[in-house]
């Protein structure tokens, strides 16, 4: 599909979702709760069959957090940008570990450098960092004295 | 957090045994076997694997955080750190996402430098892949005759570059110098040498009745699971996924050259180390297509010297050794990116790892790990 | 036909024993035997371990296109030798939760194994320990008494990993003694007996390995195998696959300890050639061809120590070559091999021989 039927059928799945322009690929704002089911869809539906999740990005926007989920459909060949606007005190959003397997690490990855939580994930630690670290190293208000140099 | 406390125990306590009377053991984080620094907690019933954890982070730089205080300039090199067997791989992916967000016309005398040095990268990452699988398995030799060969192409990157490990070569609107004038020959040379030797290899170690036995039937992935893992690259190409970024989403002059994208059915180990053993051989014929035909002209557009992306997001992907290395740029339109995330391809091959490995022996383990061809600086970032 | 010089090792030994029994009494004579042999054995242990590390040493090296050891001495003849100093003077470290006892006690049983062995085995012409009348079944009998050092080592050295590589390994050898012993039987069936100075004096009109044609052939190729497998070496040396758990059932041990499983293990494949040399390649008889009086008299000039060593050091090179090119099988596909191929085979190539030995249908 093209990016205009990408967007119809979009519209018709999630009405909620707004888009956004300008991008290389179909970009769609959600919101958090409706994540579940739309997650589905989009594995599961037909014409979509978005099978292979190739990247998760956590950003931090200072007043809000945006889950960036980059999907593409191995069968249909078609790319769609999903982003997910979450709360900046209480980042919480459904883990989509058990559609795409390959979420488990990254949701890690968002959880240990950035603190977003992931409800339903198999697994949820740290990845990176050790155990006991305190704090969420990649947000930008992340201050430690002792090991970052700031230039 | 204040499970935290409580986790570092649970983790203490567990390498020992668990209830059902299993053996949990350490493999790594300094192991002679795996590649760089990662630590496996496997759970093992007598010999067969029931679970295989890994534990990363052991080299983990804060990548990402580091590039939120770089320019677009310099930010290119660190990636040369990440997967420092594709390095100029690497840099090119990071290059292309520059480019792409400034709209910068790269001339051709660039692209196809770019492209011959990936493929030489591509052939050098692949003979120490080579060497050290066949290593890990129990055979010791090929691991010197993949040296010689990765010493050659060395050389070759050395006269050029400047550099034998992390190239940096690649600028955002082409290549940082000119290629050296003996660059031409020097790769006939090593070409002319180099075909013979694949066939030796393929004798030596493909053919050998006790390799195959122990690469056959070991750590079987579904094309369905391979997907969803997000594994890409030989891993990926290995059980029959089509995937391969410089045929799906061709960039620079890989549209107009000639070349397969190889896939094998099996699945299991040995289809992984054939679709490397051939990707070789396609190399080495991009290699030859482009080398007589360099076109004149720059090697590097005119830019600014102090470059600052539009605000927006860009991604840009590009296929190294390993699989799709992805580079997403979000950028709030100053000399800084905002947001930079590298989707590097070990880190979703690993994942795939516990699922191959159950039920085989640790002896199997070793086999997979080859094929996977992991480096661990670029999982742990 | 025998050519019989005057620095021939016969006659050396003929004539110490001689004089020794002209000037001492019985009893002394055999404690200052014993101690001259005792002595000479140790010596050719040490010799034997020098020579053969470097020998694995320089052939892997040419092998992997680089050099091996060149700096310490001539070519770098003397390596072993600064080797050996380094171990000696290394720090012996016992792991705090380990049995002592068997600890300390593994390395020598596996020492005292090999030594065991060299007594029937004749390295010249009229120069062999102890001729006794059932050399080869002694041979097979004291080689299966190493399995003991190896999961001695193991168990007591406290550790996962030692562990798994012993019992590995007590696996492995135990299960390719059988294969070994029945290629041994194939060519006692052809000599008749078990003496070792029998059987190599029916080879006096030809080695087994030519007169006795094809059993005779599988069982060599069985026997090299089953002998690979026995002293651990690749592709059968997943004890110590160095690249999956560090040294197997001898990672804890240092220093002396280290050194003396270390030189065991080359002694060991020393023997075990010596042996296939012995049964297949006529021990220390000189290449002849049936009656060919004149071709033999030639073959005959060269003394036959020389052909005994010509013939080990050539299976020894044999079995490092197969170090250097073979990946290793995993212990279930090791297994599989020995029960379900190599044994089934040498079975029936000794029911194979011994219809060849009863109709004569061997040359």
């Amino acid at each position: 599909m093209n990016k205009e039927e990408l967007k119809i059928r979009l519209a018709e799945l999630c009405p909620s979702a707004v888009l956004e322009e300008g991008g290389e690929w179909t970009t769609a704002v959600i919101d958090p709760a409706g994540w579940d089911g739309f997650a589905q869809q989009l594995r599961s539906a037909e014409g979509l069959e978005f099978d292979y999740l190739f990247c998760v990005t956590a950003v931090d926007w200072k007043t809000h957090f945006m889950m960036v989920y980059h999907l593409t459909s191995t069968v249909h060949r078609h790319t769609l940008v999903i982003k997910a606007k979450l709360d900046h005190e209480c980042p919480v959003i459904r883990s989509v570990a058990d559609i795409w397997r390959t979420a488990e690490f990254h949701e890690r990855e968002a959880f240990d450098l950035m603190g977003v939580e992931f409800t339903g994930h198999p697994d949820l630690r740290r990845l990176f960092m050790t155990d006991d670290w305190r704090g969420w190293p990649l947000r930008k208000d992340y201050d430690d004295p002792v090991n970052m140099i700031k230039l | 957090m204040g499970g935290a406390r409580d986790e570092i125990k649970t983790m203490i306590e567990e390498i020992g045994t668990t209830e059902q009377g299993d053996l949990v053991i350490n493999v790594g984080p300094q192991h002679p076997s795996t590649h760089g620094v990662l630590h496996l907690v496997i759970t093992l019933n007598g010999e067969t694997i029931k679970k295989v954890e890994p534990h990363l982070g052991y080299i983990h730089r804060s990548i990402e955080k580091m590039c939120e205080s770089l320019s677009y300039r310099q930010f290119i090199y660190v990636t040369s750190r990440m997967d420092y067997l594709s390095s100029h791989i690497n840099n090119h992916g990071c290059a292309l996402c520059v480019e792409k967000g400034l709209q910068i016309e790269v001339p051709p005398r660039a692209k196809v430098t770019r492209v011959l040095m990936d493929e030489l990268t591509r052939l050098a990452s692949h003979q120490l892949w080579w060497g050290a699988m066949a290593m890990d398995v129990g055979a010791l030799t090929p691991f010197f005759h993949a040296f010689r060969e990765r010493e050659a192409i060395n050389d070759i990157m050395e006269e050029t570059c400047g550099a034998r490990l992390t190239m940096n070569y690649m600028v955002p609107g082409g290549v940082m110098a000119d290629i050296h004038p003996d660059f031409q020959k020097r790769v006939k040379e090593f070409l002319r040498f180099f075909r013979t030797k694949i066939d030796e290899y393929d004798e030596l170690v493909t053919g050998n009745i006790i390799f195959k036995s122990r690469m056959k039937g070991v750590g079987y992935i579904s094309p369905e699971d391979a997907i969803s893992y997000g594994c890409t690259g030989p891993t990926a190409r290995g059980s029959g996924v089509s995937c391969d970024i410089r045929k799906l989403y061709p960039y620079e002059v890989y549209g107009e050259v000639q070349f397969e994208e190889i896939k094998e059915t099996g699945g299991d180990c040995f289809a992984r180390y054939l679709v490397r053993m051939r990707e070789m051989r396609q190399s080495v014929s991009i290699i030859e297509q482009l080398i007589d035909n360099i076109p004149e002209g720059e090697f590097q557009a005119k830019t600014k010297a102090v470059l600052k992306l539009p605000k927006g997001e860009f991604y840009s992907r590009v296929e190294t050794a390993r699989g799709e290395f992805g580079v997403y740029i979000i950028s709030e339109g100053g000399t800084t990116p905002y947001r930079i995330k590298f989707r590097s391809p070990g880190f979703s091959n690993l994942s795939a790892l516990d699922h191959m490995a159950r039920g085989h022996k640790i002896g199997d383990l070793v086999a997979i790990m080859g094929t996977l061809d992991l480096v661990i600086p670029d999982i742990d970032r | 036909m025998k050519a019989v010089t005057m620095l021939s090792i016969e006659n050396i030994t003929q004539s110490i024993d001689a004089w020794l029994n002209r000037s001492f009494s019985p009893t002394v004579v055999v404690l200052v035997e014993s101690l001259i042999i005792g002595l000479c054995a140790i010596a050719l242990f040490a010799v034997l371990g020098l020579v053969l590390v470097l020998m694995e040493r320089k052939v892997s090296a040419y092998m992997q296109i680089r050099l091996g050891p060149n700096r310490v001495g001539p070519g770098g003849s003397l390596q072993t030798v600064a080797d050996t100093l380094k171990l000696a003077m290394k720090e012996g470290l016992t792991p705090d939760g380990a049995d002592k006892f068997l600890f300390n006690l593994a390395p020598y049983i596996v020492i005292v194994v090999a030594m065991l062995i060299l007594a029937p085995m004749a390295f010249a012409r009229g120069t062999q320990i102890w001729d006794l009348n059932i050399g080869v079944l002694y041979i097979s009998a004291v080689s299966s008494l190493s399995v003991i050092g190896i999961l001695m080592a193991g168990w007591a050295s406290n550790n996962k990993y030692s562990l798994l590589g012993a019992m590995r390994s007590g696996a492995q050898i135990v299960s390719y003694e059988l294969s070994a012993g029945i290629s041994v039987i194939s060519i006692v069936v052809l000599t008749g007996s078990l003496r070792i100075s029998d059987i190599i004096a029916s080879q006096q009109d030809g080695w087994w390995l030519f007169k006795g044609h094809i059993p005779a052939v599988i069982s060599f190729v069985i026997f090299i195998i089953a002998v690979t497998a026995e002293t651990n070496r690749a592709p059968f040396d997943l004890a110590e696959a160095e690249s999956e758990l560090t040294a197997g059932f001898h990672t804890e041990y240092s220093g002396m300890k280290f050194a003396l499983f270390f030189l065991a293990e080359y002694v060991n494949i020393f023997i075990v050639c010596g042996i296939a040399a012995t049964l297949f390649l006529g021990g220390w008889m000189p290449l002849h061809i049936g009656h060919w009086a004149g071709f033999n008299r030639v073959m005959d000039y060269i003394p036959s120590s020389l052909w005994f060593m010509g013939k080990t050091f050539f299976l020894i090179f044999v079995i490092m070559w197969f170090r250097w090119t073979f990946p290793r099988l995993r212990i279930d596909q090791l297994l599989n091999l020995e029960w379900k191929y190599l044994l089934p085979i040498s079975l029936l190539n000794l029911l194979f021989m011994t219809l060849i030995a009863i109709e004569g249908w061997y040359f």
